[in-house]
Formats: C-alpha cells, structure tokens, sequence
C-alpha cells in the first residue's frame, strides 16, 4: 500500500524514547481547563448578541391550534417571535433516509413544526430577546393552544392495528426493517443440544453532555455570511447543513467550534431548535444565541438504546456455538434524525450480534418505529452495548445450561487470533483481531482463583458476589460505506495541512475535531514524530470550517485513525520538502539530511547541520539567496481515507466484580478489567481514561440511567435529580490493558479506543449480576437493574 | 422580576458594585455581569457541580445562590484559585494525570478538590470519591481525578514532614 512501512519511520516500541508514539504525553489542553481559561460556546459574546428561547410542546402529540404572541411581544427585552410558519418562509424542511437502508421512509421536519407537535419538550414558538431572561419571559407570556391527540408511546404496538399513525402519508409507523440470515439457522437450532432463549431490554437514555447544546449564528447581511460559532462534532457537515437548508453556498457559511463540553454522538446531528436559531439569523441580520438548559436537554438532545430484544443461542454438547436467532425491536421517536437516520443502531444490532464468536447460523431482524417520544439517534458505541448485551447474555445462559465455565465456553468459540482476513455470519468484514490473546491478557489480569474462592466464602456467609464477563468488538475509523454510500454529505475522508513557520514552530489543521479525547495531543504527538520537531513546537488547529481541509469531524471512532493518518502524511511531505530546501542550502542530497528535535542533521553521524528557525529565516526572508528553481513549499496538505476494509473493527474484552445486596437490590461495583486492542497506542495515558470514562457511561446505563415516561407520553426524568449517572463514589477502580494489532490500512496503524469500554461494560454487568445471583434462581435482564428489578427477580417484591 | 438591588462584595480579591436582578443566581452574576467564565451552568438545578465556586470560604453551588443574597461577601473563582496559586499543585496533577478531557466539569472539580486539600488532608481513597460526588464528570472514569487528589495529597504530606 505504501513504500514506507511502520518500521521504517521509527513506528514501534522499540524505538522509544524517541518516537512520540505510543508515549503518555501530557495533552497540551489540560492546564486551560484546569485554570477556567477554555472557550466554550456560550463563553462568546458578540455585539447586538440576542438570544432564543423556545415554548416546548407539553404534549405527545397535539395539533397547534393557535399562538398568540401579543402579550409576549409587550415583555420588556422581546424582540420578536418566531412560529414554525415564520422560519419555513427561509428554511427547507429535510427527510433523514439513506438510500443503502433499503426501505427506509421518515417525514420531513421543521425546525419549528408547522401543524402539529409530535413529542413532548419539541420546540414550537421561539421568542428572541436581548437577554436568555427576557427570552424567558416572553416565553411564559405566549399563549398557544394545543389540541392534544392520541399518542403512541408503546414500541410493542406501533404497527399493530388501532395504532395511532404519526405521519399518515407514511402509511404506518415502520421506519425500517432489516434481516440478515446466514446458513440454516432452523436446522442448526432443531439439532442443538441445548437451545436457550432470553429477552433483553436495553433502557432509553441520553448523553447528558455537560455542557448543553449551544449555538450562535450571526448573518452579515452586508457580505451575505452566516457565521456559527457551534458546540459540534462536525463542523464541515453543519456548514453544509445550514448552506442547504438555508438555500446558501457552503462558501458563505463558517462554522467555528471552540471547546467542546462532551459530546458522545449527541452533538453530530441536525437539531430543530438549532437549525432554528441559524434561520433567525439569517431573517433578523444579527447573531443569535440558544443554550439548552438541562430540561431542554432532557426532551430534546437525542435519546438512544430503546431496544427489546428476544435472543436464542444452540450449542452442542461440547459447548460449540452452532446459531444465534435474534429479533430486535426498537422505538426511535416521531423523525428520524438528519442525516445519520435512526435506523443505524438497530442496523447495528443486525452486523454485530455474535459478533467475537465462530458460528455458521445467524438470523436477526430489527424492526425500527415511530412513536411519540424524544427522538433517538447515534449514541457512544451505536448499537454496541445492544449487540453484546444479547450475545455475552446468551453465552453466559448457554455455559450455565452446559454446566460450563464461562471462561471455558469464550475459549472454546471466540474467533481464533489466526483466522483473519474473514467475514463474520452477519457480513462484517474483519481485517485482524485478537481475541484470544485479550482474553489471555485479562486473565493474567483479573485474579479469577481467589475472587472464585472469595466468592464461594460470601456465599457460606450470606454475601452474593459475582464475576461477568464479555468480549466484545467495535466498528472504528468508517469507510463511505457507512453514510456517503447512502447519499449523506458525510465526510469519511479527513485532511491536514501542515507548515513550518519562520522560527521552525510547526502548526498542523485538521479536519477532526476535539471535545476532550485528546485528539489535538495525539494530532500534536504526531506531527511532531512526523516532521521531526519537539511536540511542544506543534500547534494544532481543529474546528473552523474556513482554515482546516474538509473533514468529518470526530465520531465512530476515526479521529486518530483516519485524522491522524492524515496529519501523518503531511507531516511526512513536509519533513521531505525541509530536506529538499535543506539540502539545496547545505549543498548536501536530501536524502542524507534528517530532521531531529527541530534541527536538521546529518543522517549517518547525528552530527548537527542547521536549526530550522535557521532554515525558516532563510526561506521566508532571504528566499533570494535560494536556487531561482527550488521548491520551497512549507506547507503541506494530505488527505487520508481506508480503501480496503469498510471499517476497521477493534476487539477487547471486559470483566466485572460485583457485589448485590440481596436484602436491599443495591449493587456494588468492587472491580472492573478491560482489554482492548485499537490498533497502534498513540498515548496510552489518554487512552486508558477514555476506555474508563466509556466503563463508567456503559455501566451507567446498565445501572442507573433510565429515561421514564408515563403512558401519555410525558417525561418524567428531566433533572440530573431524577435521571441518575455515575458519581464518583459508586464506580470503581478500573484496570485496563492493551493488545496491539495496527490496521495495513495506514501507516500509523491506529484504530478508534473511544466506545470500547461502553460497548462491553454493560454486558459484563449483567453477567457479573447473574453469577452472583444464581445461587438464588434469579436472574435480570432488563436494564437498568435497579434495586426493584432486582428484588423483584428475588422473589422479594 | 425587574427589582434590583445593589451589591458590594470581593470577588477573587477585587472590590465589585453592581445592581443585579433580584432573581439573578450567582453563576449567571460571575459569567454573564462579571465575565468570569471559567465557571460554567450545567444542571442549573444544584446537583452537577459545575458551577462550583467558594463564598466566605466555603464551597457552594452558583447556581444555588442569588446574587443578591452576598453583599458584603467574599468569592473565589477558579480564575481567583489560580492566580493565588493555592492549589497550583493540584492543577499541575490534574494535568500530569490527564484528569481532564472535555474539561467543562474542571473548574468545578478542581474547587471542590481544593476543599479536600483545606478541610481534609488526610483524606482516604474513598472519602475522596465521596467528597467528589457532588460533581459530574461524563468523560473521564473519575479514576484519573481521584489519583490527582490522591497524589497531590500525599505529595503535601510528605513536604510538610
């Protein structure tokens, strides 16, 4: 693929200390946020800065009968009001389907709705004011009437007949459904030896990024301009988004992202109320700002895992896994949500259950519906925590009805560590994994002999302890196969420019992005490798749509892989064109010449030749004492995207140490292990806390975090009171460990790190709970497992 | 909604008047009438933690306290921890450590590690996690802040024997 290969740009362990891959340095970002000196969104203020607040609908689904705005436009600070009729004169409505989802069908959406709201907390009159108070107020001075309508809440009726339709010119409520079959999935289960069937539910939740969604637009009208200072993870795709919908070039529409307070997938869509406040912009000539409060966040940033799913596994009586038979059904809200659709995570269920093992029978369906909830979309690990709920769930019942080890059942099926390239019975493609080699680690890791006797002593003493497990793999650094295929203008190619300034500082732009993974150290880190130049000489500039090359942004895992990569390769052409200029000034062939801590030197001896301030004063004030004909270019673009493999998977596997209180149905989390294997390690001190904090968000889930909703359709968990996370006094201390197998597909070899810990953590949860449970016959499967469930399954309650 | 009253107080060591909103709660009176941003609204509702700021010497919730209620108050912000060099320590562990990433949760956190650091240096492991509770971190594992706290606490210990 390429005539350099790792080894031969110093790419492997061995050339420590002085590579700066795979080092834990510091993130150059840190000491800012630590001192209260980063720029979030709302930080900016701009002059004549107004700001939006919207009326939300309090019901499901109720027809807007009427708004009357007299009152609120007499509120002292008001500068007008805006209805969905009002925004639809400047701003097209868009449908969520890609074309590769055969079937798929959605409405088209507002940014306010014109006849009927679908969702209750769906934005649908916005007063603009000079203060977010006086917003407010204007807010609670509208008077609109709603007719409410009947609502469909319940996912298991959507398509049943009496069912509320949502959208009538859609016929029915069925966004999408899709089948994968693969060998004969009815003869395997009629001659296993043991068939075990469960159903999982996985609960409805929601990012809770910490800072909320926020936004200001400001429209020039005297260059024709719309600026948006955005809290996103894709600026280039926004840009796009807004240019379309509000009829302009993407030329004349820049989006800046400053710091970025979380993200997780919920900034990477397309949300009415912000697509709101860009088009009052562009009517009122003037910027605009919306900060979510954390109620607005609740109802309206996207929800996600709202999944029932009815599994069965066949095994042999060796403990061979012979199938998996799933159907999977999910509830995504009244849209799909632009442009990514909500379909993609029950589509991921279907590519990913079964996922780590070798088996020949596989069926699963997913069957995506409408309802009038929140709308869910891509979430941290899409699909994944789902997907390996199901499988390590099924695994584990089929190891206890085979009286088997679980340790036992994952040696004898997972896929061996030699058997790649292959493609698993779902039809993911798989380039090189190392299954049986994380699980080796993590057992030289969990001390599994004493926490067994550990736990047989609780056991005599009344103390149910349990240990889970689960393997798992994750999709990383996606092709167009993902969404460009589909017709998405969604970038999966990334590019970086990279220049040496006159005093040899290096400044490299890149089209991903950061919102706290450390994507501008590893950015820096490699650079700095690349070009040859101490890393606190790199800058790195991300989030501007008018100075990086065109790029996704950060999601799925891609930023170090595909972003990296990039700025790789640039730094690599720009070290060359040094070398060029370089040796045209040391009258010496380039190809004798490196580049060492920011000095060119000679290749053979180390003896030093020329600092590159040096070399930089010469080039950009003196560029008359160069030979006429010299390139003297120091800058440098590349653009990186994978051709060989639609994504690059990852593996990894994770085991749980619980204790539950069976008198209570509290759990405690004692310990917690992860292996993981994402390719070449860039910063192994960055990327051992985000596959902990992934931990914590899936174990979260598992546990605590649960969007509720009555049967009308109302939310009832929507304060940080009543919609629980991990604090830090429940979670555990965390061990992670690393297996490295680099992708061919580049030349760093890096695949993502950033949804591992959320894809398996929940799984090993469930696991952990049933082994100390089973003494007792009990047994959860529905999440969270809340202390009720739990008794409930007791018998308790 | 309009009444104002005015306040006189010492934020981060400097003499501030304003007439500020009756309704007007603290965090929005340092970031928005002051412009210290380095405190940041996150729940809004006092369970988050971002918001975290000292008054009189004790950490509270911004977003729990009216403006109005500190006339004749002393504040601590972030900015101020910072430029005093108090837990300049504790900050450079922070970064050391890598526990920070989105670092909208920091400023808050890093104030309430502060407060473990003045009122309980012999903190343990877990009284640490506890004390730390009170604010939210959705990016990092808490493993990487609870080990900055930890070591900062025992590097001081071990100075000061």
């Amino acid at each position: 693929m390429n005539e350099m290969s790792p080894a031969s740009i110093g790419l492997s362990r061995a050339d420590l200390p002085n590579s700066y891959i795979g080092r834990s340095v510091p993130r150059p970002n840190v000491p800012k946020l630590v001192q209260g000196r980063a720029a979030y969104t709302d930080d900016v203020t701009l002059p004549r800065l107004a700001h939006a607040a919207f009326l939300r609908s309090p019901h499901a689904h109720a027809r807007i009968v009427s708004v009357n705005a007299e009152a609120a436009r007499r509120v002292p600070g008001v500068i007008r009001v805006f209805t969905g009729q009002d925004l639809a004169e400047v701003c097209d409505p868009w449908v969520a389907t890609l074309d590769h989802l055969k079937g798929i069908k959605s409405a088209p959406q507002h940014p306010l709705p014109l006849e009927r709201a679908t969702w209750q907390g769906e934005a649908v009159v916005a007063v603009v004011a000079d203060s977010r108070a006086a917003a407010e107020d204007g807010v609670a001075a509208l008077d609109v009437t709603f007719e409410p309508l009947p609502a469909q809440t319940d996912m298991e009726t959507a398509r049943a007949p009496g069912a509320v339709v949502i959208h009538t010119q859609l016929g029915d409520n069925l966004v999408f459904t899709r089948t994968a079959t693969s060998g004969d999935v009815d003869a395997a289960f009629a001659a296993a030896h043991k068939v075990v069937e469960a159903t999982f539910v996985t609960a409805r939740h929601t990012g809770v990024t910490l800072e909320p969604r926020s936004i200001i637009a400001d429209f020039n009208r005297a260059d024709g301009t719309l600026t948006v200072h955005h809290s996103t993870q894709a600026p280039h795709m926004m840009q796009g988004v807004f240019a379309r919908q509000l009829r302009m070039r993407e030329g004349d529409v820049r989006v800046i992202c400053k710091d970025v307070g979380g993200s997780f997938g919920i900034k990477v869509h397309v949300y009415p109320d912000e697509v709101a406040v860009a088009t009052m912009a562009r009517i009122l000539g003037r910027p605009v700002k919306f900060v979510a409060d954390r109620f607005e966040s609740f109802v309206s940033d996207i929800h996600a895992r709202d999944h029932r799913i009815k599994g069965r596994i066949a095994v042999d009586a060796e403990g061979k896994i012979l199938g998996f038979d799933i159907d999977d059904l999910t509830g995504i809200g009244p849209y799909s949500v632009y442009p990514r659709t909500s379909a993609v995570e029950g589509n991921q269920v279907v590519n990913l259950c079964g996922g780590p093992y070798d088996f020949s029978n596989y069926r699963c369906t997913t069957t995506v519906v409408l309802q009038n909830k929140t709308p869910t979309c891509q979430y941290r690990a899409v699909g994944h925590p789902i997907a390996t709920a199901v499988t390590e769930g099924l695994v584990d019942l089929a190891a206890e009805a085979l009286g088997m080890d679980p340790i036992d059942i994952r040696r004898r099926n997972l896929m061996r560590d030699d058997a790649y390239p292959c493609t698993s019975p779902a039809g993911m493609r798989f380039e090189g994994l190392s299954h049986h080699a994380s699980l080796d680690k993590l057992l030289a890791m969990v001390p599994v002999a004493r926490i067994r006797a550990d736990q047989a002593e609780g056991r005599a003493r009344g103390i149910y302890r349990g240990l889970g497990f689960a393997s798992f793999i994750e999709l990383t650094n996606p092709s167009p196969f993902m969404y460009g295929i589909g017709g998405a203008r969604i970038s999966a190619q990334d590019g970086c420019t990279v220049r040496m300034d006159p005093d040899g500082s290096v400044v490299a732009l890149s089209g991903v992005t950061e919102q706290g993974q450390g994507t501008e150290a590893i950015l820096a880190q490699i650079v700095a490798h690349g070009v040859g130049v101490p890393v606190e000489r790199v800058k790195i500039v991300t989030g501007d749509t008018q100075t990086t090359p065109y790029g996704g942004g950060t999601w799925a895992c891609r930023g170090a892989g595909i972003g990296g990569e990039a700025a790789l390769q640039g730094a690599i052409a720009l070290k060359a064109q040094i070398l060029e200029v370089a040796g045209a000034m040391l009258q010496a062939r380039p190809g004798t010449l490196d580049i060492v801590m920011g000095e060119v030197v000679d290749r053979a001896s180390g003896t030093p030749r020329m600092p590159l301030g040096e070399l930089g004063r010469i080039v950009y004030f003196r560029g008359d004492t160069l030979p006429r004909e010299l390139q003297r270019e120091l800058v440098q673009t590349r653009h990186f995207i994978t051709k060989e493999f639609p994504f690059a998977f990852t593996n990894g596997i994770q085991a749980s140490w619980v204790e539950v209180d069976t008198a209570t149905g509290m759990v405690k989390l004692l310990e917690h292990w992860c292996v993981e294997d994402c390719g070449r390690v860039i910063n192994p001190l960055l990327v051992d806390e985000q596959v902990r904090g992934g931990i914590v968000q899936g174990l979260g889930g598992a546990l605590y975090e649960h969007c509720v909703y009555d049967a009308q359709g109302n939310l009832l968990t929507t304060t940080m009171a009543d919609y629980l996370v991990p604090m830090s006094a429940e979670m555990p201390d965390m061990h992670v460990g690393h297996v490295e197998t680099p992708t061919r597909e580049s030349l760093l070899g890096a695949k993502g790190a950033g949804e591992a810990g959320t894809a398996g953590a929940p799984a090993a949860l469930m696991n952990a709970i049933n082994d100390a449970l089973r003494p007792l016959g009990a047994r959860v499967t529905e999440m969270p497992f809340t202390p009720a469930r739990i008794l409930r399954a007791l018998g308790a309650i | 909604m309009s009444a104002r009253v005015e306040i006189t107080l010492t934020v981060n060591g400097e003499r501030v008047t304003r007439h500020v909103e009756a309704r007007r709660h603290l965090i929005d009176f340092l970031r928005l009438d002051l412009g210290l941003t380095g405190s940041h609204a996150g729940c809004e509702h006092g369970v988050c933690g971002a918001c975290t700021v000292r008054v009189d010497g004790e950490i509270v919730r911004g977003c729990l306290v009216v403006a109005a209620s500190l006339d004749g108050a002393e504040v601590t912000t972030i900015e101020g921890l910072t430029d005093s060099g108090e837990a300049a320590d504790l900050q450079e562990a922070f970064v050391a450590r890598n526990a920070a990433q989105c670092g909208f949760c920091t400023p808050g956190m890093v104030m309430t590690a502060a407060d473990i650091l003045r009122h309980h240096p012999g903190a343990t492991r877990a009284e640490i996690r506890e004390h730390l509770s009170g604010n939210y971190c959705r990016c990092t594992g808490y493993q990487a802040i609870v080990d900055a706290v930890e070591q900062t606490l025992a590097a001081r210990k071990e100075g000061a024997a």
